[in-house]
């Protein structure tokens, strides 16, 4: 077997060193009455050639966005990755480590934290920001645990154009500590401030609004903090980071939290996982934030260092009184983000924006113009946006799909009111012949 | 072998206007991007970030990751953690674009290789740990552990049970804790046998009507194999009390016993240690959970489920405790994991486990004479020293730690578990050779002589890093955790 190292011959004489008969000596604190005695019921190994071919042959079975036109969206997306960013992560000393827990030899990892900190920190507009987490949809449902803990109140209002898909993992983070949801209604897809206003009061943590939206509309966010910080309560905004090229930073806006799913920053789709949690606040609440914080200090040379710090929130020290009861969290996604954001600097990460949101809107135009097709909402919109179809939109995805269209995503799973609506979105990556393309089939398709 | 030194970070290299990407023009007839967008809601100047070319970049990052011990590079023996070899092979395979360039949201019917993947994998967990059902939802082991508490909540609740508190052992990972406690439960903490067993009375004594489950870990995080566990789980189920096994030992016993035998309800997995996921300097792991079937129902939805010749996600499971992440798990350490079963086969497996067991043991019978063995073997997977002796010469565990990084090994895990004074978790794992045991054997019997005659040269450690000590008081009282312009 070639991933053990250890022969018969040095079985042997390690089980000599150690004054043991036999392997099965070593095991004897296990009762007869619980060993298995039979082989696992595996598949029996496979050899290299034959294992590539096998799960060749399954990944050819799905219809992934290198074989088939990509407008899916929905939280993550088909965004460039420049191919710089894989071969540097899988460089063993990055790829292989783990959790920086003796810094002086992991200086590697730390720096990168500390610099992805710097970055995300910058593009949400606050003051710090953590190494990570899981991805979205927990790192919202952080920020609301986080938000109720600061403020001490057990009441979350969740704005209509949360993303379902999150909306769903924060409730159950929310279950045990028993944190209450609330749903503020959308008026032409974008939080009604009337509703929000009604629904944020005196028992409210946190005020949580999405924007780009699910829908992906564009939120009043300055209106929103208003809403939140007049009744005492926080702003938790979810943002996609990509965006923030273009879109004003969340914390310029009233923010005191942001969260959002990075997997934009270069972290491949690999089917909805791992992707990449953002989590960044105010200053003031640092002591409150889950998760891990690298920070810069010197050593005994008085040279600069880092290393893991303010661990005294953390489950290891703290237990059962732990901010968070996160442990592992997405290092190397973040190390991809670092890499991302890097290679695009200042300019490109701007570029993207203005492609993706003037491709977006080319195709909403487009889309839009197909004979009884519609955009949903009048509200403003980035790179991603809602059609009406006059016919069911899973059908029409089927369809294109065959035709090697990955179309949008269907609504009616996420909001029954929307069971003829069809999210579409449109990356820097599409082309105009592309999103022609796509409007010709549409046509067919509805026609 | 010194390390090289660097000390930039991007933001310290570059020059304005230098770029690092390659972005087309626009080909689209839409003159002006941000039309139609209210001025307040965009950004009025481009963030600050590096102005770097991609060469900068690669040098950059080449050269940080330089300053990192790495598996590939260093044996790692962090223990607790299964710092083993990430075969290449699994690397290859979750990049194919398949795999690597497939959308959650792809209607299922496309993604047939990607359920099926999934179905496979979760069945094959289901085998080696004789669990009824697995999800594959939860992004690490600690929320692996908070779905499980969460199962073990709502099935009392759907029995009508009011129970609130859960007990945890003293030797538990911190995770234990601080899971129970987000799953709304009061955590009670049990103490431990010196030896990191279970104390039979006391569990009994606390077995009260209000307890809802008992969280141990198997083995033991002394690294010994819990003997009466089956008493164990007989005791906790007549009182009605769930029992969850934390996973994260489980490369010892792959083939030999299972989780389910034992007679645990719930357990999770940590692919990143059992199965060869990389660590990534500190994620992303995964952490699916398996259930016996009185929790099935109340699995994390969607579940991947087989109707006919086609898979589906499940998401009518109205008992369901609801979603862990937005998509369907870590997909990508999904593939990783099933190309490592699929490569090692039932009898692999099994000899994983038996060679973790005997480096192990290796190490701590060459290491017994020079350090105090925490508890008596033959050990499981990983064997924990106790640096009592080294510290009444003033060599403490972490000076040992230091000095081993000097030697060229990475640390074991220190001051873990809680329960032994001056701790050393030491787990080698299968996939080192005798050579490389020996070689860390002979570091650590130099540390020994050293500190009864020479201790400087541990106190100065480590001097061949990137750096040497760092002030960690420093960084906790004046938290510096983002870069600014030097003024």
């Amino acid at each position: 077997m070639r991933y053990i190292g250890n022969t018969r011959d040095n079985q042997r004489e390690m089980l000599g060193v150690i004054g043991a008969g036999s392997l099965e000596d070593l095991l004897v604190r296990i009762p007869a009455k619980v060993r298995l005695a039979r082989p696992l019921a595996l598949p029996p190994a496979m050899a290299e050639t034959d294992l590539v071919r096998h799960l060749r042959a399954l990944a050819a079975t799905n219809t992934d966005a290198d074989h088939a036109v990509c407008f899916l969206g929905g939280g993550v997306y088909d965004h460039y990755t420049p191919v710089t960013i894989d071969h540097l992560i899988s460089r063993g000393e990055f790829f292989t480590a783990y959790t920086p827990y003796q810094p002086e030899a992991s200086q590697g990892t730390l720096r990168t934290i500390y610099e992805y900190q710097t970055m995300i920190a910058e593009l949400t507009g606050m003051d710090v920001a953590n190494a990570s987490i899981y991805d979205g949809g927990s790192s919202l449902a952080e920020a609301a645990l986080m938000a109720a803990s600061v403020t001490g109140r057990a009441e979350i209002v969740l704005a209509a154009g949360v993303s379902p898909l999150h909306r769903r993992v924060v409730a159950t983070y929310c279950e045990g500590p028993a944190v209450r949801l609330r749903d503020a209604a959308a008026r032409d897809g974008v939080l009604d401030l009337d509703a929000a206003r009604a629904a944020v009061g005196a028992k409210t943590a946190a005020l949580v609004v999405q924007s780009p939206n699910f829908y992906g509309c564009l939120e009043d966010l300055a209106a929103a903090a208003e809403i939140a910080h007049a009744a005492g309560a926080l702003l938790v905004v979810a943002a996609d980071p990509v965006n923030l090229g273009v879109l004003q930073a969340p914390g310029r806006l009233g923010a005191d939290i942001v969260v959002g799913e990075g997997q934009g920053l270069g972290v491949p789709l690999s089917y909805g996982g791992p992707n990449l949690g953002v989590f960044a606040a105010k200053q003031e609440f640092v002591r409150r934030m889950p998760g891990r914080l690298a920070g810069a200090t010197v050593d005994l040379d008085g040279q600069r260092g880092f290393v893991l710090t303010l661990q005294t929130r953390e489950q290891h020290i703290r237990r059962e009184k732990a901010t968070s009861n996160i442990c592992t969290n997405v290092a190397l996604c973040a190390l991809m983000a670092t890499i991302y954001l890097s290679l695009l600097g200042k300019q490109g990460l701007v570029r993207v924006g203005e492609l993706a949101s003037a491709k977006a809107h080319y195709a909403a135009e487009r889309l839009g113009a197909v004979p009884g097709v519609s955009l949903a909402f009048g509200a403003p919109f980035f790179k991603e946006f809602t059609l009406r179809l006059p016919k069911a939109p899973e059908r029409i995805v089927a369809r294109l799909a065959k035709q090697k269209i990955l179309a949008g995503v269907p609504l009616k799973a996420f909001d029954r009111r929307l069971a003829d609506g069809l999210l579409v979105a449109v990356t820097e990556k599409r082309t105009k012949d592309e999103i022609d393309a796509y409007a010709e089939a549409l046509a067919r398709a509805v026609a | 072998m010194a390390m090289p030194r660097y000390d930039k970070l991007v933001f310290e290299i570059g020059a304005p206007g230098r770029v690092g990407y390659s972005l087309p023009a626009s080909d689209v007839p839409v003159e002006d991007p941000r039309a139609g967008i209210p001025d307040s809601y965009l950004r009025r100047e481009a963030p600050a970030l590096p102005e770097v070319s991609e060469f900068d970049v690669v040098r950059h990052y080449s050269r940080l990751s330089q300053l990192n011990y790495g598996v590939d590079t260093h044996f790692y023996p962090l223990g607790s953690c299964t710092m083993k070899y990430n075969p290449k092979l699994n690397e290859t395979m979750a990049r194919l674009p398949g795999f690597a360039r497939l959308h959650p949201l792809t209607p299922p019917a496309s993604a047939q290789g990607a359920l099926g993947l999934m179905h496979d994998l979760a069945q094959m967990l289901g085998e080696i740990a004789g669990m009824d059902a697995v999800s594959l939802q939860p992004a690490a082991g600690a929320q692996g552990e908070l779905a499980g508490v969460l199962m073990i909540r709502a099935f009392h609740r759907a029995n009508g049970e009011k129970r609130t508190k859960v007990l945890v052992p003293d030797s538990a990972h911190g995770t234990n804790p601080a899971s129970t406690a987000l799953a709304g439960y009061q955590v009670v903490q049990l103490k431990s046998l010196a030896n990191g067993d279970v104390d039979l009375a006391d569990l009994e004594a606390h077995l009260a009507p209000d307890v809802a489950a008992f969280m141990i870990t198997q083995p033991n995080t002394l690294g010994l194999f819990e003997q009466r566990i089956l008493e164990i789980t007989d005791l906790c189920h007549a009182r009605g009390v769930q029992v969850y096994m934390d996973g994260a030992n489980l490369n010892a016993i792959l083939g030999i016993t299972r989780p389910g035998d034992l007679g645990f309800d719930v357990c999770h997995f940590n692919l990143h240690k059992t199965f060869t996921t990389p660590h990534g300097g500190g994620g992303p792991g995964a952490g699916p959970v398996g259930v016996k079937s009185h929790l099935e129902p109340f699995l994390p939805a969607p579940v991947v489920v087989r109707r006919g010749e086609a898979y589906a996600l499940d998401w009518k499971r109205p008992k369901s405790i609801g979603k862990l992440q937005a998509f369907w798990g870590n997909f990508g350490m999904l593939v990783r994991a099933y190309t490592y079963i699929r490569t090692m086969g039932p009898d692999g497996l099994r000899e994983v486990s038996e060679n973790a067991v005997l480096n192990a043991n290796y190490i701590m019978a060459r290491l017994a004479k020079d350090y105090d063995v925490a508890a008596p073997g033959p050990c499981m997977h990983e064997c924990v020293l106790s640096a009592r002796k080294q510290k009444k010469l003033g060599v403490t565990a972490m000076d040992i730690a230091k000095r081993l990084l000097d030697l060229g090994f990475y640390a074991p895990s220190t001051y873990f578990p809680l329960i032994v004074e001056e701790a050393l978790m030491i787990e080698p794992t299968e996939t080192e050779s005798k050579e490389t045991l020996d070689a860390f054997c002979d570091a650590m019997i130099q540390i020994a002589r050293e500190a009864e005659q020479s201790p400087a040269v541990i106190h100065e450690a480590p001097v061949t890093t990137s750096v040497r000590r760092l002030d960690q008081t420093r960084a906790a009282r004046e938290p510096d955790l983002r870069w600014a312009p030097r003024r």
